[in-house]
C-alpha cells in the first residue's frame, strides 16, 4: 500500500521453471491486509493529488491578502518591491508572494509538530519497542482517523507510525521546495499547498498524541478525567520548584518518574507552562499547570522557580538571560533548542549537578530524558535552599524607579495591544499601583515594552509586583486533557450534529495572543455551552478558560461535564491533541454516516464541509503551528475564526455571500446543480471584536445539510446573538432561511417581516443531498 | 507627558509606497467633498475615542449626514449607533468590507455603486494598517484616507501623528467645513 513499495501481481506466468498462477511479489514494507475496507482513491496523496478539491474551496473562498511587508528579500536579486501590480525579479506577484509566505508559515508549523512526533517516536521505540501496541481510546476502533484517511492504513504499533511520519516528512520537503525562487508562481496553487501542509500537520499531530497516549498511559478518551491544579497560587513555594516549559513531555515524564521512584513527589513541586503542562497533567495530575505561554516570563520573574527545564516550541529564546536574573540554572533537553549550552548528555549526572549548583555553568544541554529526570531533581533540591530568601523588587523600589520614566511612550508603541503602560508606570511613581495591576489580565507577556524602554524598566516585573495579591490567589482547576473522542460518543451524537439539532461544535484552540486578555476565551466558551453547542478546547485556550470564575467561585470545568455531547466542555489536551478535534469530524463521516474512510480524503472532507457544523476558533492565534492547524481545518472544510491579531497571518479566505453562483452544489440524488446559500460563509476570518466573533461563530455553524429543525435551532442562536450585540435583525436572513419550516418559532413574526422586506422567496434555496464533488453524484436524472 | 509624541506601533514599518500627509483639515474636507461616493468606515474603538463634543461615534453620525458620505460601522459598533438612534448607518464586518472594496464591480453597501473614496477611523492600529495594506496593493483605483490621529502609511492620505487635543481640533474643523459646505 505504501507508495514506496513494489507490488507485482501476475495471473499466469509460463517460464523455464514452470507455470505459475496467481503469482504476487511485494518488495518493501508490507501493510497488513486484514482491513476489509477497500483502499480509497488517494492513499499517501502527493502535493497535487487533492489540488482539484482545494481549488473547489479556493474558488468559493477567495484569498484576501493584507501584505505585512511589500518587499521580497529571499534572494539576491532583491529586495524587490512588489507593491500593487509590480513583479519581483523572479516574476512573482504580491499575491504569489503573500501565499508563498503563508505556505512557509504552514510548513514551519507542520514541521514543528512532525519533528516533535519523530523525536518522541524514536525515544518511545527505544523504550517500548517497535511492536508496542497502539491502544488510544476506550470503546474505539477508529484509533487514528487522520492516518487512515490520508495514508490509507490502520496503525497498530509504533512501527506503523514511522510510516506515517516518513510520508509527512517527505511531503514537507516537497512543499518547502515549492517556495524556492522560481518554483510555484500562482497564488492559488500556493494556497493548495498550504492546505496540503495543514493536512500533513494533522497526521503529524495525531502521531504525536497517540504515541504518547499509548505508551505513557495518558487518558484514553475518558470524559471524566481528573481536575488538575492551575495557576501561580497552586505552587507550594515552600518546596523546591521545577518549571518545565514547552511542548515535549518526555523530559518532564522522567522528572516525575524520578520523583516517584525516589519517594520525593511530596517534596518537590513540578509545574509546567504551555503544552508541556497539559501533557504533564495528563501523565500525573499532581503536576501543576502554571499557565499558558503568556505566563512564561511573568512566572520566571516572580522568582518562584528554582530550576528551569525547557524542551521545545514556544519557549522564550532569552530564557538564559531571564534565568540568570533570578539566579536559577537551565536544563535544555532538545537539539532544536540548545540555547548555546554545553552538551553534557554523556557526563556523570552528579558531576553535572555539582556544576549547576555551584554556578560553574548557567545551564546544560542533556538529550537523554532519563538523565534530565535525575539531574533536575538533584539540582533543584540543592539549589532551592541556596535561593531561600530570594526577593523580587519591592513596591517602594518600583515606585522609585518609575520616577525616571521619560514619558517617551515607546512602551505603548511597542505593545501589541497599545496598553497604557506609560500612564500606569507614572501612576506607580506616585504610589498608585492600581493602573499597573489592571494591566496584568490584559498583558500578553511579550516584554516588547521592556525592550523598547530607553531606561530599561523591567515592566513585567513592575506589573507582577502591582498584581501580587491577584497572582497569589491564582488557583484554579482544569480538567485534564482526555485525548480522543470515543467512537461510541460519535455514534451517540453524530446524527444530532449532522442534522443540526446540536447547533454546532466549537473548538477553542491555540495560543494566548489575545487582544484583551484570556477572559474573552472563557466568555466565548460559556456563551456556546449555555446554548448547548459542544465546546472543545486545547492548548493555551484550555488553560485560559479555567481562569474565569462565576459569582459562586466556579469555573467552566466545574460547571460543565467533559462529555462529547450538547453542553459538554471537552478538553482534548495539548496542541498535538488538536488532531482529535478534526479527527472527531472525520469519525462522524465514517462511523455515523458510514462513508468509506480509507484513503478517501475528498469524499470525507466534502461530507464534513457540507454536514458537520464545526467551527474552529483561535482567539489568540500566534504561532506558525496555529497557522498549519488552521490549514488542516480548511482542507477538511472547517471554517476558522481568529482574533484581530490573526489578521497578521496576512490573508483571509472569504466567501461572497451575495453571489449566488458561488454557492451551488450538486444534489447527489439527481446530479442537479442547486443553490444552497452561503453556508458556511467564510473559511478563514479575523473578527475585530469578541462580540463580532460570537455572532460569526453561530453563523458559520450552518451547513447545507441542516434539517429544518436543525436550521431553525442554528438560526435562533445566530439571530439571538446578533440582537444581543448588534441591536437588530441580521440583514442576511433571507440567505439562510430555505423554507418557512426553517424559521424559529419563537421569532417567527419578526423573521417573516424581515424576510418579506428582503424579497425572500420560499424554496429558492434548496435542501439537497449536498456535494461539491461530481463523482459523488449517485444518480443522474 | 513628553513634548515629543511619537505614535503608532513601533514595528509597523511601511513599504516603499507611503501615504501622503494631510497638511490641514481643509485638504481632507476638500477631498471628501470632491468624491462621488465616499465611505466612512468606523471601527470598534470609536466609542472609546474622545472628540471635541463626545466620541467618534458622534462624529461619524455627523458625517453620515453629509450628502455624499455613507457610514459603515464594523465589529459590533452598530449596536452603539442604534442605541443612540442614529439612522442610515450600515454595518459590515471589516474583513468582508476589505474583500469587497478591492472588487471594482461591487455595488456598495446600498447597491448604488462603488465608492471612490474610503475613510477609516477608530480601529486598533495594526488592524487598520493591514486592511489598508490589502487595499493599497489590490484596489489600485480606490483612494483611502486615515482619519485617525496616528499616521497610517498604507493609506493614500493620512493625518500625521498628533497630540490628542490637536487631533480633536483638526477633526472637528474638517467636519465643520463639510457641514457648512453641504
Amino acid at each position: 500500500m505504501s507508495k514506496r513499495d513494489l507490488r507485482l501481481k501476475i495471473n499466469e506466468l509460463s517460464s523455464a521453471l514452470g507455470t505459475f498462477k496467481g503469482l504476487e511479489i511485494q518488495v518493501g514494507r508490507i501493510f497488513e491486509e486484514d482491513w476489509e475496507e477497500p483502499l480509497g482513491p488517494t492513499p499517501f496523496p502527493s502535493v497535487g493529488t487533492l489540488r482539484s478539491w482545494d481549488l473547489k474551496l479556493l474558488n468559493r473562498y477567495k484569498p484576501f491578502y493584507m501584505p505585512f511587508c511589500d518587499l521580497c528579500c529571499l534572494c539576491t536579486f532583491g529586495k524587490c518591491d512588489l507593491t500593487g501590480d509590480k513583479r519581483g525579479a523572479c516574476g512573482i506577484t504580491m499575491a504569489g508572494q503573500q501565499s508563498r509566505i503563508v505556505l512557509l508559515a504552514a510548513c514551519i508549523g507542520a514541521s514543528t509538530h512532525a519533528a516533535h512526533a519523530r523525536h518522541m517516536l524514536n525515544h518511545l521505540i527505544e523504550e517500548y519497542g517497535r511492536d508496542a501496541p497502539l491502544e488510544v481510546a476506550l470503546n474505539t476502533n477508529v484509533e487514528a482517523p487522520h492516518i487512515r484517511l490520508v495514508c490509507g492504513f490502520r496503525p497498530k504499533t509504533l512501527r506503523d507510525l514511522e510510516d506515517a511520519l516518513d510520508y509527512v516528512e517527505t511531503q514537507l520537503v516537497q512543499l518547502v521546495a515549492a517556495t524556492h525562487t522560481g518554483q510555484e508562481g500562482d497564488n492559488l496553487d500556493f494556497e493548495s499547498k498550504v492546505f496540503h501542509a495543514g493536512m500533513l500537520d494533522h497526521v503529524a499531530m495525531e502521531v504525536a498524541d497517540i504515541e504518547q497516549i499509548a505508551t505513557l498511559g495518558l487518558p484514553k478518551g475518558e470524559p471524566d478525567t481528573p481536575l488538575a491544579d492551575l495557576g501561580f497560587g497552586s505552587i507550594d513555594t515552600s518546596k523546591p520548584v521545577i518549571m518545565c516549559i514547552g511542548h515535549n513531555v518526555l523530559p518532564s515524564v522522567d522528572i516525575i518518574d524520578y520523583l516517584m521512584d525516589h519517594d520525593l513527589f511530596g517534596e518537590v513541586e513540578v509545574g509546567g507552562l504551555c503544552c508541556t503542562a497539559h501533557d504533564m497533567s495528563r501523565y500525573d495530575k499532581r503536576a501543576k499547570v502554571i499557565g499558558p505561554i503568556s505566563w512564561q516570563l511573568r512566572f520566571i520573574r516572580s522568582g518562584i522557580p528554582d530550576l528551569i527545564v525547557v524542551d521545545e516550541q514556544c519557549l522564550r529564546t532569552d530564557v538564559m538571560i531571564e534565568a540568570k536574573k533570578i539566579g536559577v540554572p537551565v536544563i535544555a533537553t532538545s537539539e532544536k533548542s540548545c540555547l548555546g549550552l554545553p552538551d553534557r548528555t554523556g557526563d556523570d549526572p552528579d558531576k553535572i549537578v555539582e556544576d549547576l549548583v555551584e554556578g560553574r555553568v548557567p545551564g546544560v544541554l542533556i538529550l537523554d530524558p532519563r538523565k534530565v529526570g535525575e539531574v533536575s531533581v538533584k539540582t533543584v533540591m540543592a539549589v532551592a535552599p541556596r535561593r531561600a530568601g530570594f526577593k523580587t523588587l519591592t513596591r517602594e523600589a518600583v515606585s522609585e524607579m518609575a520616577k525616571k520614566c521619560r514619558s517617551c511612550m515607546e512602551c505603548v508603541r511597542a505593545c501589541p495591544n497599545n496598553l497604557p503602560i506609560m500612564e500606569a508606570v507614572q501612576a506607580a511613581a506616585q504610589g498608585d499601583f492600581e493602573p499597573l495591576a489592571a494591566l496584568y489580565d490584559l498583558c500578553v507577556g511579550c516584554a516588547r515594552c521592556e525592550s523598547a524602554c530607553p531606561v530599561d524598566f523591567p515592566i513585567i516585573t513592575f506589573i507582577n509586583k502591582a498584581a501580587e495579591k491577584e497572582i497569589l490567589n491564582e488557583k484554579y482547576l482544569m480538567r485534564v486533557g482526555r485525548g480522543a473522542i470515543q467512537d461510541v460518543e460519535i455514534r451517540e451524537v453524530g446524527r444530532a450534529i449532522v442534522f443540526g439539532e446540536i447547533p454546532g461544535v466549537v473548538a477553542l484552540v491555540g495560543c494566548a495572543n489575545y487582544p484583551a486578555g484570556g477572559a474573552d476565551v472563557a466568555r466565548i466558551a460559556e456563551e456556546f455551552l449555555k446554548r448547548r453547542f459542544i465546546v472543545l478546547v486545547s492548548g493555551c485556550s484550555a488553560m485560559n478558560i479555567a481562569m474565569t470564575r462565576d459569582e459562586d467561585g466556579l469555573n467552566l470545568y466545574e460547571k460543565y461535564p467533559g462529555i462529547f455531547d450538547a453542553g459538554g466542555l471537552v478538553n482534548v489536551g495539548s496542541c498535538v491533541s488538536n488532531a482529535h478535534i478534526t479527527g472527531a469530524t472525520i469519525k462522524i463521516a465514517n462511523i455515523f454516516a458510514k462513508r468509506p474512510l480509507r484513503a478517501n480524503y475528498e469524499e470525507i472532507a466534502d461530507y464534513v464541509y457540507n454536514r458537520v457544523g464545526a467551527v474552529g476558533v483561535a482567539w489568540g492565534a500566534m504561532s506558525q503551528k496555529a497557522a498549519s492547524i488552521a490549514a488542516g481545518c480548511w482542507r477538511l472544510g472547517i471554517p476558522v475564526v481568529v482574533g484581530p491579531h490573526g489578521a497578521k497571518y496576512r490573508r483571509m479566505l472569504l466567501g461572497r455571500k451575495e453571489r449566488e453562483e458561488d454557492w451551488m452544489v450538486y444534489d447527489a440524488r439527481s446530479g442537479e446543480k442547486v443553490y444552497v446559500g452561503p453556508a458556511p460563509e467564510h473559511l478563514f476570518y479575523a473578527a475585530e471584536t469578541v462580540e463580532e466573533a460570537l455572532v460569526m461563530i453561530a453563523k458559520l455553524a450552518m451547513r447545507p445539510n441542516d434539517t429544518s429543525k436543525g436550521r431553525a435551532v442554528k438560526l435562533s442562536h445566530y439571530i439571538d446573538l446578533y440582537q444581543k450585540y448588534y441591536g437588530g435583525m441580521p440583514d442576511d436572513l433571507h440567505l439562510y432561511v430555505r423554507r418557512e419550516a426553517d424559521v424559529p418559532f419563537t421569532m417567527r413574526d419578526q423573521i417573516m417581516k424581515a424576510l418579506e422586506e428582503a424579497g425572500w422567496v420560499e424554496g429558492k434555496i434548496a435542501s439537497p443531498d449536498p456535494t461539491l464533488v461530481d463523482r459523488l453524484v449517485r444518480r443522474r436524472l | 507627558m513628553s513634548a515629543k509624541m511619537t505614535l503608532g506601533q513601533t514595528a509597523e514599518i511601511p513599504g516603499p509606497k507611503k501615504a501622503f500627509l494631510i497638511p490641514k483639515p481643509d485638504v481632507a474636507a476638500a477631498m471628501i467633498k470632491r468624491a462621488k461616493r465616499a465611505l466612512l468606515v468606523v471601527g470598534s474603538e470609536a466609542s472609546n475615542i474622545g472628540t471635541k463634543d463626545g466620541d467618534l461615534v458622534g462624529y461619524a453620525t455627523r458625517l453620515s449626514k453629509i450628502r455624499n458620505v455613507t457610514v459603515a460601522a464594523t465589529g459590533h459598533l452598530i449596536g452603539e449607533f442604534r442605541k443612540r438612534k442614529a439612522e442610515g448607518i450600515h454595518t459590515t464586518p471589516l474583513m468582508n468590507l476589505g474583500d469587497r472594496l478591492r472588487d471594482p464591480e461591487w455595488g456598495g453597501l446600498d447597491g448604488a455603486g462603488p465608492y471612490d473614496l474610503v475613510l477609516f477611523a477608530g480601529f486598533p492600529y495594526y488592524l487598520e494598517w493591514l486592511v489598508l495594506s490589502g487595499l493599497k496593493n489590490f484596489a489600485p483605483k480606490l483612494r483611502t484616507i486615515s482619519l485617525d490621529r496616528v499616521y497610517q502609511p498604507n493609506a493614500n492620505w493620512s493625518f500625521g501623528s498628533m497630540a490628542e487635543e490637536e487631533w480633536k481640533e483638526v477633526l472637528d474643523k474638517m467636519i465643520t467645513i463639510l457641514e457648512e459646505g453641504d
